[in-house]
């Protein structure tokens, strides 16, 4: 299991929609859509908590979308500290569905609720298990 | 058949290094036995309230039946995050209620201090979701913050409003011999302070806490018989909301507490109008501020509003957080619920000493779980 320690590690690739991080891997963003009644997941989900469905099919994400919320943390919690202060988007994206990650590239204080950010694959570390994987930029 | 508080206790909150989980479960206990005159063979049952990852003992319902000499009456534990405290007494209340027990001890109880503060933002950033938050460093603050940047944004919420939250809360808690913190704030001493999640600063934050306070509930015949002055239970309600803030309509309210509220009023038959003194969760300043609306105290959007008027002060429209609030108390997050409910009892006995609400008939508590997956609304009554 990934989830050794509380950090940076993301355990997508040990659940039932472990496709999404080997398509992050190739830099696609993927989210997932219920086959039964159409409802629409990202994050990606295995099971339809609409219809109860489990047949879901993958379409891709474009990662476009606009700031819902943002805050940056100055009190980091343990696993997080050589990095504080950092900052989190939260962005409606276009093809339905939300997103939380960390923003760079661009300054707290010129932030704005409702402008359009991206969220762009990325690995961080080269390893074996896949480490967190989009960000958010202008 | 109604249900009544009979006894109630609450111990002292602050950086308890002085005592196990146990021996801190022990003051309120033995005080609400005094309270009500009861003795322990007369409990049927001690349910627990209480958050258990914080503590180094595993499964401390057992640890303390066996401390406070509550067996071989059941107990077990109840958990709901910083809401555990309110799931407890709903639990209690339940089993009354169904005739399943006469009288029940409900115990609110939290050691946190055995862990370091970045070690607790850790454990409760996992409040939110795991695995599509957390892995990015999600914090308590972080959350409550983003709440307050979107609350901000729909209705100009000001930094200076949560300021003011903090200031009421500190002036109010120094008023409270059991609170963690017994002084008053300035408005710029709270805007001034150290960021911690922007924007919400260290005043903004209510501080990790030790704690205990305990109930004890009985039924209706019983209750008479015990008590002079018994406080029913008018309504006990609760709901749920989603983990993820990725699956929320809105965030700049609790979906859980407007639901839990709007079942509250209809259980008690009342309207938010008829509520004399309230206890809400101001885990953060921004969290009072949405409480306000979620509760229909004010319109939405009016929360900033209603403190800059001081109507959520005493001789306002509703007195909140007369006691302190997490603010100024401290939060242990098992004894949290408990320890409102603690607060409401005393003031419709008309025992708060100086922050009495002269008259108070009606009182209500208002205790979220998590960053709002649970929302736990009580109303008291004399």
């Amino acid at each position: 299991m990934a989830f050794k320690i509380f950090g940076k590690v993301n355990f997508t690739p040990y659940t039932k929609v472990e496709r999404f991080a080997e398509e992050l891997r190739d830099n696609k963003l993927m989210g997932t859509k219920c086959k039964k009644c159409g409802e629409v997941y990202f994050p990606p989900r295995a099971d339809c908590t609409k219809c109860m469905s489990d047949e879901m099919e993958w379409r891709s994400y474009s990662g476009r979308g606009k700031l819902v919320t943002f805050t940056t943390i100055h009190a980091a919690p343990t696993g997080f500290d050589d990095i504080a202060p950092y900052t989190i988007g939260v962005v409606d994206l276009e093809e339905g569905g939300r997103l939380l990650a960390w923003v760079e590239g661009i300054k707290p204080e010129e932030l704005k609720i409702g402008m359009e950010l991206r969220a762009i694959p990325q690995i961080m570390e080269d390893v074996e298990e896949l480490k967190v994987v989009y960000v958010l930029r202008k | 058949m109604k249900v009544g508080i009979v006894g109630i206790g609450h111990g002292r909150f602050g950086r308890r290094d002085d005592c196990t989980v146990q021996e801190l479960a022990f003051e309120p206990f033995k005080e609400a036995l005094e309270d009500c005159e009861l003795e322990k063979k007369d409990i049927d049952a001690t349910v627990i309230g209480s958050s258990p990852e914080y503590h180094k003992q595993r499964s401390i319902s057992g640890v303390i039946a066996e401390y406070l000499g509550m067996n071989p009456q059941p107990t077990w534990l109840t958990e709901a995050a910083c809401a555990s405290g309110s799931a407890a007494i709903r639990t209690a209340y339940g089993l009354i209620k169904g005739g399943v027990h006469d009288v029940v001890a409900v115990l609110g109880v939290q050691k946190m201090l055995e862990l370091s503060t970045p070690e607790i933002l850790a454990l409760m950033g996992r409040v939110g979701d795991v695995q599509w938050e957390s892995i990015f460093g999600t914090t308590f603050p972080g959350y409550y913050a983003m709440y307050a940047n979107r609350h901000m944004y729909e209705y100009g919420t000001k930094p200076e409003h949560l300021a003011m939250v903090a200031v009421k809360n500190h002036e109010y808690g120094a008023m409270n011999p059991k609170a963690l913190f017994q002084k008053a704030i300035t408005l710029d001493k709270a805007m001034k302070s150290e960021m911690v999640a922007y924007p919400l600063r260290l005043f903004d934050c209510c501080a990790n806490a030790d704690g205990a306070a305990c109930l004890i509930l009985a039924n209706e015949e019983k209750a008479k018989k015990i008590s002079d002055t018994p406080v029913w239970i008018a309504a006990s309600a609760t709901a749920s909301a989603t983990m993820s803030i990725l699956r929320r309509e809105t965030l700049t309210s609790l979906p859980s507490a407007v639901e839990a509220s709007r079942q509250a009023y209809k259980m008690a038959g009342i309207g938010p109008n008829d509520v004399d003194v309230a206890d809400v969760h101001d885990c953060f300043t921004i969290a009072e501020i949405m409480a306000y609306e979620d509760l229909g105290f004010c319109e939405k959007g009016k929360g900033g509003k209603f403190i800059e008027e001081g109507q959520s002060k005493i001789g306002g429209k509703i007195p909140i957080n007369v006691d302190g609030g997490l603010k100024s108390k401290g939060h242990p997050v098992g004894a949290t619920g408990t320890s409102m409910a603690v607060e409401m009892v005393k003031q419709l006995r008309g025992e708060a000493g100086k922050r009495q609400i002269s008259g108070a008939e009606v009182g209500l508590t208002h205790n979220v779980g998590g960053i709002g997956q649970y929302c736990f609304v009580h109303v008291f009554r004399r």
